[in-house]
């Protein structure tokens, strides 16, 4: 299996090369097309033509346009993503280093809670199906999927923020730790660990949990339902059947037999969903003022600094297109049918 | 073969009924009838007359909508009607074990074949060492046919003879006394169906299991079946061993059964015999007896009153009017008169 394996995981890797070109493509001409420029929106209305005209042609926005789109492609294939356009200028790739670990370090826990909450949550439902429980959990799962990322965010912020006080209401790490926290990754859970800096450590899980509790549960809905579907489904197999009919107890067909056949189309699930997680983050990182990726995605489009814009989509694609080959690989492992 | 005292199934007065949007289904009604220990008892009957049921009903599996809503099954002189959930659990898989229809469906596809026999030893036999459970396993897989690596494998990856084979194994690794096996065997081809039929019948002679056939195919049941039960919308028609019923056919449903089987022999001119009518809507059954509006032998009292299955020769239980006596009031109808 292991060769083919690797095969299948190389075409996977070559098939995202013309799906991460034609979204950075897009980003390209999309941002030009829309009104407003770099220069002018860092120098503001007041600038003269001749400023303008000095900036455009240091950043080299004056160039025609085939010549920029050729040098932003080869700055993407070599991952040298050049500078910013604005803000500074600094290189795209240190900027991206430090926001793309917050992303993740954001993403990955909810991503987790909303698949462990939403598999459990399904599963019981399913289990309780047509009583009380089954109807709550619906219910529930109803709710917090129309509810808007940031208005939950907001509630979550008044709540137990504001009035419990017992939880920050933004931010990576409490302010007065951050003077002194040296942080060589970025991920400042596992920065924290390294330095055995527990009060850095505590400061950044407290500061993680409303963020990745309000993008987790907004992504849970679909999740309950999902997985409350195909265990109503695969409790009506057969096998089940067969199993119960040597005795094998109710909770163990349900959460082992059950379960374990259905997380097959969970796992697609997963895959598609962290496509959406990252749209999820962009508000969620707004709304807690949360230093990622998403936040920087939606100053930069503001401030329409074309370079930072579309090495940020480009590098989000590259991240759902890795996810996803994670995905088929962990089919393998999940269903046997399945060999590559 | 098997000896007539011995019973180790009694069942009594059985009913089973599915609530449907049309009205109650009576798919078992008024069933008894007892199951030898040693013996293979086939079960057949035309589609929908509730074999299935009747199968399920024995091991209590009947599902929403459907419902036990009398009678005693008695195993081993205990009625399993009184059993609490936690009994049952450990009848199913130890007393008594289902075999189905369709060997693709019926293993747990992300479950290996040894899984799915440790789980059952595990979950009936909690004590049990690892080795035990291995050399156990290994000894009845091989002696079913299938080789010791195959253990390992997943379902997908064996054929339906080997997966029903495994099923069969499923059957007997806890040792259960009973097997039910409903359609077993349809899904197969020929020559499959053929070679599980043979171990079937060596199974039996070598644990001495006892066997409960339910199958469509009557050539299949006169190859293997000590004793042959006929059932006819619900109800039992007929019992008895396999060779006098199929010689002397008493119950003309069974009379009709017989002759609508289809014969291999080249030299048979004989036109296959179709039986008239359908086989009728179980929310609504006929009065009386509920093969009265098709049989061709049916006089006044089967339309108002339903016949009992009783004993008329050695062995051999007939529910028809045309061998019992007719009860003095029914034999002579009260006229109602202004
Ligand atoms: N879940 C159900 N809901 C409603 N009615 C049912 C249900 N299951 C079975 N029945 C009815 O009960 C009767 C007996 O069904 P059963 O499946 O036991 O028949 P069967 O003899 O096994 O038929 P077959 O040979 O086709 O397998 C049928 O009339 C059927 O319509
Ligand atoms: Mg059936």
């Amino acid at each position: 299996m292991s060769s083919s394996l690797r095969n299948f995981l190389i075409t996977r890797a070559l098939l995202t090369i013309p799906m991460v070109l034609i979204l950075i493509t897009m980003v390209f001409f999309i941002m030009r097309i829309l009104p407003g420029d770099p220069i002018r929106s860092e120098l503001g209305p007041k600038a003269t033509e001749e400023q303008v005209e000095i900036i455009a042609e240091r950043l080299g926005l004056n160039k025609p346009l085939y010549q920029q789109y050729y040098e932003f492609l080869w700055q993407m294939i070599t991952l040298d993503f050049g500078n910013a356009l604005t803000m500074g200028e600094r290189p795209i790739k240190d900027e991206l280093a430090e926001k793309l670990p917050a992303t993740i370090e954001l993403t990955i826990p909810a991503m987790l809670f909303t698949a462990f909450f939403g598999i459990f949550a399904g599963a019981y439902a399913a289990k309780k199906r047509k009583k009380a429980q089954d109807y709550g959990i619906r219910l529930f799962s109803i709710a917090i999927y129309s509810i808007p990322i940031f208005v939950m965010g907001l509630i979550f912020q008044i709540i137990f923020s504001v009035r419990l006080n017992i939880l920050p209401i933004a931010g990576r790490l409490d302010p007065l730790l951050l003077v002194t926290f040296e942080s060589p990754t970025n991920f400042y859970i596992i920065d924290s660990i390294l330095t055995q800096n527990w009060a850095a450590l505590r400061s950044t899980i407290a500061h993680l949990i409303l963020p990745a509790l309000t993008l987790g549960l907004a992504l849970t809905g679909v999740f309950i339902r999902l997985t409350r579907v195909n265990m109503i489904e695969a409790q009506e197999s057969d096998f089940i059947t067969a199993g119960r009919a040597r005795g094998i107890p109710e909770n163990k067909l349900h959460y082992r037999h059950a379960l374990r056949n259905t997380f097959i189309p969970i796992l697609t699930l997963i895959g598609l969903q962290f496509a959406i997680l990252l749209a999820g983050a962009v508000l969620t990182e707004t709304t807690f003022s949360w230093p990622g990726m998403g936040r920087y995605l939606v100053t930069r489009i503001q401030l329409r600094d074309y370079n930072a814009v579309q090495a940020t989509i480009g590098v989000f694609a590259l991240f759902v297109a890795v996810i996803s080959v994670v995905m088929d690989v962990l089919y393998a492992f999940i269903d046997p049918r399945i060999r590559y | 073969m098997a000896n007539e005292k011995d019973v180790l199934v009694q069942i009594r007065n059985l009913y089973v009924t599915y609530g449907t949007r049309l009205g109650s289904v009576s798919a078992v009604d008024d069933v008894s009838f007892d199951i030898y220990r040693g013996e293979i008892l086939g079960l057949v009957g035309e589609s929908g007359c509730g074999k299935s049921t009747l199968g399920k009903a024995l091991m209590r599996m009947i599902k929403s909508p459907g419902e036990i809503t009398g009678g005693q099954v008695i195993f081993n002189g205990e009625d399993i009607m009184e059993y609490s959930d936690k009994q049952m659990r450990d009848f199913r898989g130890r007393r008594t074990s289902m075999i189905f229809q369709d060997p693709m469906t019926s293993l747990n596809p992300v479950q290996r074949v040894d899984e799915h026999m440790i789980e059952a030893i595990e979950v009936h036999e909690p004590k049990t060492k690892k080795a035990n459970i291995t050399d156990r396993i290994t000894s009845l897989i091989e002696r079913l046919g299938i080789q010791k690596r195959r253990l390992t494998d997943y379902p997908h990856q064996l054929s339906g003879g080997m997966r029903q084979r495994v099923m069969v194994g499923l059957g007997l690794v806890l040792n259960a006394h009973l097997i039910i096996a409903d359609e077993a065997t349809t899904s197969l081809d020929v020559i499959v169906e053929a070679n599980l039929v043979d171990q079937l019948r060596e199974i039996r002679d070598e644990f001495g299991v006892t066997i409960l056939m339910i199958t469509h195919n009557i050539a299949l049941v006169a190859e293997i079946a000590d004793r042959i039960a006929v059932m006819y919308a619900g109800r039992f028609a007929e019992i008895g061993p396999i060779n006098d019923v199929f010689e002397d056919p008493m119950h003309p449903y069974t009379q009709g059964l017989l002759r609508s089987v289809p014969s291999i022999r080249l030299d048979d001119q004989e036109e296959l015999y179709k039986m008239p009518g359908e086989p009728p809507n179980l929310t609504q059954p006929p009065s009386g007896c509920r093969f009265h509006p098709r049989c061709p032998q049916a006089i006044p009292i089967c339309a108002r009153i339903q016949p009992e299955l009783l004993e008329t020769k050695q062995g051999r239980l007939v529910n028809c009017w045309l061998f019992q006596d007719q009860p003095e009031e029914a034999a002579h109808p009260i006229m109602v008169t202004a």
